[in-house]
């Protein structure tokens, strides 16, 4: 009988949440099986590494399992495509992303729209990070950008992908500084920074995990974060150097749109409880990766703002296109 | 380095090449099921081992895998894993007149040596042949893909125009989805399935796999003919004389595949139609390859196997990965807590050389179970009624399509181009040219646009494409692979004509 209520008027199970018993023994109940944790991008990246990092605390917190699974395809656009086509009780989660989750629907038509991808927490981001091979003439941000300004369109970064948050992050970099520059984008970060290496491009647009990954065969110029990164204490963010500038790729874990709220809420809880075990946050940010607290509840209004973040760099892409 | 070959030949890590490779023998040689999906579902299981000893696992794994993929190739035509498609040009062939024994002892030895050379590269010298994957811009990899391409000339000779439109058909089907370079969205028909592109696994096992099962169904006699009544053997001594007297072709392969699994962007199946591809062009048989050439099964196989060494070296020195399952080792290793870099050789050194000398071990392993597990699928294929070997490839070819990303969609796809390629080998366009254009295209395809935006930021488009020297060296082996058949054609009818002379 609870079960029904609860399955056949969700709406009215959600009016009545605190006065039924049954919402919150389902919620208390989540999860009692294997949660399904799907990884839009192919093995190996910071969106599959972030889950393993969660999965043995998920064990920890909830005594269930997740079971990683990737759905690679169009910059994560396959998945998001899909999201809502699955069974909406709480047992298939997914690694959603912004900016991509916003830039791919506002550019292209992608099979979603932004609205359809409701995060339950979004969990960290990796900062934007400037980065030039070790042997780079460009030894601080300003080198580079004054080459950039005596040789407009000269200046070549790498990024992964198209609509991606490298690409942003190089148009929104141009409308700050004053610079025009070339933006090759390679298939995923790994041959980006294989391309830094090489001496492909002059610089790449990428994270302070890449950084941290290619050690120092690489020169950090700066870093979108508030303040100082502990995994590198020298070197500047961009709003010591006078940009107004906090970006990255922000990463959360979503349910499908229908998933009911206490599971929402559930879920919301677990991956906080997650991102506050100490282990957890040490290697996190050990690899570059700054910790998030954005639960389901804070998760509209991040978005808002991430949205009206992006527009005047959205409007620049789209008239370059 | 002594105190890392006895870690490496402890009791556990010992059992867990041996155990690894084992699996990674029967999940290589299942059509469908591929050296990637061997190892990422390996990886939760190696968190609990300590880093040398997961490692060694996803090793054995991967190297068995690919070595198994050989076994399909051979015995039913239908690659188990891309980096087996050159295998089965002359491995079926061979098995199809009765030596498939042999051709499966010969793809043993010759993954086993191309194992050690590629091993035996990451052991020694890893950091400076790192320098390769660094050397090799977008402008190159174009290069190599087209020149990859020309390879279709050499594949299908005798029937090039048939051989050049299959390969088209596989790079039209290569621009389906979201573009790499630009985001377009092209000929998805509204389907979101279809943003993420044709996925080649499925692609692979539809149009290799279905039309053999048609046949299968409709053909009257047996799947292999049966060379005597005397049961399989090893045929060992035979194999090891016909690996030595191809020693060049052999260690040319080893060391082509290790060279292309050093290129992050190129893999398996590359190397294994590079070197299948050279070996027939320097072979005085080339005629022969094709219709069940030893030498092609020893050029395919040691260099797919050599990739797995070479794929190391970029991904452990410069944590860029060489080839797929080497993106999920690589991620595997950063939740382990090691850092990859030209620092792990000197700080982490110990849990390094401890692999590398896992992965040997598990590689000299693959010989005695490679040997053991070959004799009993062989056996098992040539004793297998029809009636039930049929349908238990069409079973795996679904789980094989499904698995990879739980996709009914996939299963799909795997089907109706499977059944698009049997109706196209009826008039005469074979597997191989499309999917060859279906794995080159995108290759091509982001490496001509980046290379345009860079050369184009340089202000000098031309010298971007014809002004390097490695792009330069592709362009003259481009060049060869196509104008040799003509030479050899025009030397053979000289030679023949002075022999009528005379």
């Amino acid at each position: 009988m609870r079960i029904l209520a609860a399955a056949t008027a969700p709406a009215a199970a959600l009016a009545l949440a605190t006065a039924l018993l049954a919402p919150a023994a389902i919620a208390a109940d989540y999860p009692s099986k294997p949660v399904t944790y799907i990884v839009p991008y192919n093995p190996g990246g910071e969106s599959d590494v972030t889950a393993r990092f969660q999965e043995p605390y998920f064990k920890e917190v909830t005594g269930e399992d997740v079971v990683i699974q990737y759905k690679p395809g169009a910059g994560g656009a396959t998945a998001w495509a899909q999201l809502n086509g699955f069974e909406a009780d709480g047992y298939t989660i997914m690694n959603v992303n912004f900016p991509h989750a916003i830039l791919q629907p506002a550019m292209k038509d992608v099979g979603y729209q932004t609205e359809d991808v409701t995060p339950a927490f979004v969990f960290h981001y990796t900062p934007d990070a400037i980065l030039v091979r070790a042997d780079s003439p460009y030894q601080t941000l300003q080198d580079l950008i004054d080459d950039a300004k005596a040789n407009p369109g000269a200046t070549t970064f790498s990024g992964s992908g198209t609509n991606s948050a490298n690409h942003l992050a190089t148009v929104r970099f141009d409308q700050m500084a004053g610079t025009k520059s070339t933006y090759i984008p390679f298939k995923g970060s790994a041959p980006s920074i294989a391309a830094l290496l090489g001496g492909q491009v002059k610089a790449a647009m990428s994270y302070t995990t890449q950084g941290i990954k290619a050690g120092d065969q690489v020169r950090v110029l700066a870093i979108a974060t508030e303040e100082r990164v502990a995994a590198y204490p020298d070197v500047p963010t961009f709003k010591e150097l006078g940009f107004d500038y906090v970006a990255g790729a922000y990463r959360g874990v979503t349910l499908p749109q229908d998933a009911p709220a206490e599971v929402r809420a559930r879920l919301s809880a677990i991956i906080g409880e997650i991102n506050a075990k100490p282990e957890f946050r040490q290697k996190m940010e050990e690899n570059g990766y700054v910790v998030t607290d954005i639960p389901h509840d804070k998760v509209d209004q991040f978005i808002a703002d991430r949205r009206a973040e992006y527009a005047s760099a959205i409007e620049a892409l789209k008239a370059a296109n | 380095m002594l105190e890392s070959l006895f870690a490496a030949l402890s009791p556990l890590n010992l059992a867990l090449a041996l155990c690894g490779v084992m699996a990674g023998t029967i999940i290589g040689a299942l059509p469908g099921l591929s050296a990637t999906m061997a190892v990422a579902v390996l990886v939760p299981f190696t968190f609990t081992m300590d880093p040398a000893s997961g490692l060694i696992a996803l090793g054995a794994v991967y190297t068995g895998a690919i070595y198994g993929g050989a076994y399909a190739a051979i015995l039913v035509n239908t690659p188990g894993t891309p980096a087996a498609i050159a295998t089965a040009m002359d491995g079926f062939p061979l098995a199809k007149s009765g030596h498939g024994d042999l051709a499966v002892t010969l793809s043993c030895l010759a993954s086993v040596v191309g194992g050690l050379v590629g091993a035996l590269a990451l052991l020694f010298l890893a950091p400076p042949l790192s320098q390769i994957a660094l050397a090799f811009g977008p402008v190159e990899y174009f290069w190599l893909a087209i020149f990859g391409l020309s390879l279709i000339a050499t594949l299908s000779a005798g029937n090039t125009l048939k051989g050049l439109i299959g390969g088209c058909i596989g790079l039209l089907l290569s621009t389906v989805g979201s573009a790499v370079v630009g985001g377009d969205v092209r000929y998805t028909f509204g389907q979101t399935q279809l943003l993420g592109g044709i996925p080649i696994i499925p692609a692979m096992i539809g149009l290799y796999c279905i039309p053999v099962l048609i046949d299968l169904v409709i053909r009257p006699e047996a799947h292999l003919e049966r060379r005597s009544e005397r049961m399989a053997g090893f045929r060992l001594i035979e194999a090891l004389g016909t690996v030595w007297r191809s020693k060049f072709n052999l260690v040319r392969s080893a060391v082509i595949g290790t060279a292309v699994g050093i290129l992050p962007a190129a893999g398996g199946s590359v190397a294994g139609l590079v070197s299948y591809a050279e070996a027939k062009r320097s072979s005085p048989e080339s005629e022969r390859f094709g219709k069940g050439a030893k030498d092609g099964v020893i050029a395919s196989e040691a260099a797919n196997s050599a990739t797995v060494g070479g794929g190391f070296i970029p991904t452990l020195v410069l944590g860029i990965p060489g080839t797929p399952p080497d993106a999920i080792i690589l991620g595997a290793l950063l939740v382990q807590g090691i850092r990859t870099g030209p620092q792990l050789f000197t700080q982490q050194g110990d849990i390094v050389y401890t692999f590398v000398l896992g992965l040997i071990i598990a590689t000299l392993l693959m010989l005695p179970t490679g040997l053991v597990v070959g004799r009993y699928a062989f056996r098992l294929i040539i004793s297998v009624p029809k009636t039930a070997l049929a349908p238990a490839i069409a079973l795996l070819t679904v789980i094989g399509s499904y698995a990879i990303e739980s996709n009914v969609v996939h299963v799909l796809m795997m089907v109706s181009l499977g059944l698009a390629g049997w109706l196209l080998a009826r008039i005469g366009l074979a597997a191989s040219p499309i999917v060859l254009g279906l794995i080159l295209g995108p290759i091509a395809e982001a490496g001509f646009v980046q290379a345009w935006l860079i050369g184009g930021a340089q202000g000098n488009i031309p010298a971007m494409f014809f002004g390097r020297p490695i792009s330069l060296a592709i362009i003259a082996l481009i060049l060869l692979t196509l104008v040799w058949p003509l030479v050899a054609k025009a030397r053979r009818r000289r030679l023949e004509g002075a022999g009528s002379d005379g």
